[in-house]
């Protein structure tokens, strides 16, 4: 570009940016303005716990990557339950587990080939609202699990476990391995990962408890779910604190790591290492010592419920209103929770003796 | 080349929208729940921001170049959106900006390929992931979704019960512009000339670099248009929006019939490869294709959209070969 050429550009530049800039002064629409737009969009059906289970249903899951195997496992659970309650199952959805647009075309599509009911796994919070809230409009129930829309967007959240559990449970399985006292630390994901902060939170919570009085927590490292980065991070915070009892890893990714490292060491079976972890990542440490027991939820059961849900919902046993109660067959009865959440309740501890029973 | 009716009907643009017309009266006729207003609006919807990008790009690989950036570009926008948003700035301001925001992407993507004269593909790759990666740092993993409704409805919304959704009409709008800038005007034909040839076309006098320096700024422009767009079609801004979208508005290009190598192509046909891309993956979900079955339709189609119009090229040339050596009656 020439030079008068690039001063004209410059020019128009600087006139749009007042421009926009002057708009700001005179208002517009911001956050605070838009806050009280989105009325809720809360079904006015009543609840009838009596309703006999209808057969025949249509009901679709819809995780957040398919031939992932957490969400493989997920939703075989989810289509045992289909199956059993004699409706027909179907599984569908993108091959990326960050293709939103993919997902939401998932979603049009079962609107489309209109399906009675369907589970999501939703990749983000508000992405699916449109496509779901268009799928309920043509009489189609939607039961989130694993991972929720905003509440407005969907009946009924089948969570995985509260958030408060989780937190509490893990650093409760620290203490029973290291004997309640040491240095202990936890190894993040990113620092930003809102359910990874929200965990750790509720962990310095029970620590306060005069139980944990002897456990110190040193440091909170993150390894941003990438496996060479908390293997460093593992090896990091035993060199900055050679007298470690214990570490936390929330993450499958950071605790897989930490395993690795600490299998490899000269730590391994001194420092105790539990969190989150699959039992098909830490089946090796746990045989070879390196770590005692770990927990997550148990995914074939998160889908179970999450179909038993999507069918009581399409039976109108439920419309998932809060105090709303309906039977999950052999796994009991739930009461639906605040915005419309199901737990699934504690998590599972794998160790030793039970982890050769999942395989996932 | 002369367009007689013969070379016409085998040009590639002329096929993909024969193509296009073929798979939707079969899908129209023979998959459920195709042809209803809903689905249709669903469809444009979702392929909206690749016919968005495909207009600027058509230019540029029509003039030789080629923006991988894109993306990027648009993840960048959509994370400068959800931040300032989050800061309690007017969506009236933050639009505007990442409009400027995508002019300047652009504006870098263009003087470094000619002031410096470096390959747009190389260029473009190295952008590709700064621009990727600062939208990352402004936004980390965050999810900005709580955007104004009316702007919301604007972008995912359809006209009452038609198939046409609202953001489909300004589309319309700078497809008219597109096609006119390119088929109509000066500025256009010079494009085929550089794409052709630029060292003849700069002997001709066409102010090559700065032609390009424009289709670069348009693409950035465009680009982070469809990254708002994008933010409030699915409302949600990350800065992991539109990944891969730069592979699917090349290979809609591709399809619709532009050289890669530049100097040929139409608007037409690159619109008409767009919608037939996005026209065959719809009605192949409706059929419940799987994810990874669509995958090695659309590979196929585009290594057949690379090969076709070379063949179908040089039986035009053959035609109007054997044409020329006919004696008159």
């Amino acid at each position: 570009m020439s030079a008068p050429a690039l001063r004209r550009a410059c020019l128009a530049l600087a006139a749009v940016t007042s421009l926009a800039l002057a708009a700001t002064a005179c208002g517009g629409t911001t956050k605070d303005s838009a806050k009280d737009d989105d009325a809720g969009t809360s079904s006015h059906a009543k609840a009838d716990p009596g309703a006999a289970t209808k057969k025949g249903l249509k009901v679709a899951f819809l995780p957040k990557q398919v031939n992932n195997p957490y969400f493989t496992t997920a939703d075989k659970g989810g289509e045992k339950a289909v199956t059993e309650l004699g409706s027909t199952y179907k599984e569908t959805g993108p091959n990326s587990a960050t293709d939103t647009s993919g997902q939401v075309s998932y979603v049009n599509t079962l609107t489309q080939q209109q399906v009675d009911a369907m589970a999501v796994s939703a990749q983000d919070p508000g992405a699916l609202c449109t496509a779901l809230k268009q799928a309920m409009k043509n009489g189609i129930k939607v039961v989130t699990y694993d991972s929720d829309t905003k509440p407005e967007c969907r009946n009924a959240f089948v969570s995985q476990a509260s958030a408060e559990a989780l937190g509490r449970t893990q650093v409760q399985l620290l203490g029973e391995q290291t004997g309640y006292k040491g240095e202990i630390a936890i190894l993040s994901a990113a620092q930003t990962a809102t359910n990874q902060n929200t965990w750790i939170d509720f962990m310095k919570d029970e620590l306060k408890k005069p139980k944990y009085k002897a456990m110190k927590l040193v440091k909170v490292a993150y390894g941003n779910d990438d496996a060479q980065q908390s293997f460093q991070q593992t090896q990091g915070l035993l060199q900055e604190h050679p007298k470690l009892a214990g570490i936390i890893s929330p993450t499958t990714v950071g605790i897989k790591a930490a395993a690795q490292y600490l299998s490899g060491s000269k730590y391994k079976g001194k420092v105790a290492l539990t969190g989150l972890g699959t039992p098909n990542d830490m089946r090796k440490y746990v045989k070879n010592g390196t770590v005692e027991g770990f927990e997550l939820w148990d995914p074939a059961k998160l889908g179970e419920l999450a179909a038993r849900t999507a069918v009581a919902l399409s039976s109108g046993q439920i419309t998932g209103k809060e105090g709303e109660t309906f039977k999950a067959g052999a796994m009991g009865t739930f009461t639906i929770g605040k915005d419309g959440v199901v737990d699934l309740g504690k998590p599972t501890v794998f160790d030793r003796k039970n982890i050769d029973d999942y395989h996932f | 080349m002369a367009d007689l009716p013969l070379t016409r009907a085998v040009r590639w643009d002329t096929v993909v929208g024969a193509l296009l017309v073929v798979l939707l009266l079969a899908s129209f006729s023979f998959v459920d729940g195709f042809g209803n207003a809903l689905n249709l609006s669903f469809l444009l919807g979702n392929t909206l921001p690749i016919a968005l990008i495909a207009l600027p790009m058509t230019l540029l690989v029509v003039a030789g170049e080629i923006d991988l950036s894109v993306a990027s570009t648009a993840g960048l926008s959509g994370a400068v959106m959800g931040s300032l948003w989050n800061a309690g700035m007017a969506i009236e301001t933050i639009i505007p900006l990442c409009l400027v925001l995508g002019v300047l992407c652009g504006l870098v993507n263009g003087l470094l390929v000619t002031r410096l004269g470096l390959p747009s593909l190389a260029v473009t790759i190295g952008t590709m992931a700064a621009y990727r990666g600062i939208a990352q740092i402004i936004l980390g993993s965050d999810a900005v979704t709580d955007f104004p409704s009316q702007y919301l409805d604007f972008a995912a919304g359809r006209i009452g019960d038609t198939f046409l959704p609202y953001a489909f009409l300004p589309f319309l709008a700078l497809l008219a512009i597109a096609v006119v800038i390119l088929h109509a005007t000066p500025f256009g034909r010079s494009l085929f000339a550089i794409g052709a040839n630029e060292e003849a076309a700069r002997f001709a006098g066409i102010r090559v670099r700065r032609h390009k320096l424009w289709l670069f700024v348009a693409t950035g422009l465009m680009a982070s248009l469809t990254g708002v767009f994008w933010a409030l079609h699915y409302a949600s801004a990350r800065y992991d929006n539109a990944t891969g979208l730069e592979l699917s508005v090349v290979a809609a290009v591709l399809l619709g019939g532009i050289d890669f190598d530049g100097g040929r192509g139409t608007l037409g046909g690159a619109i008409a490869g767009v919608f037939l891309l996005g026209a065959l993956q719809n009605a192949m979900s409706l059929l419940n294709v799987s994810a990874q079955s669509q995958i090695v339709v659309t590979g196929v189609l585009l290594v057949v959209s690379v090969l076709g119009p070379r063949v179908a090229r040089q039986i035009a040339t053959a035609r109007a070969g054997r044409q020329a050596t006919i004696p008159s009656h």
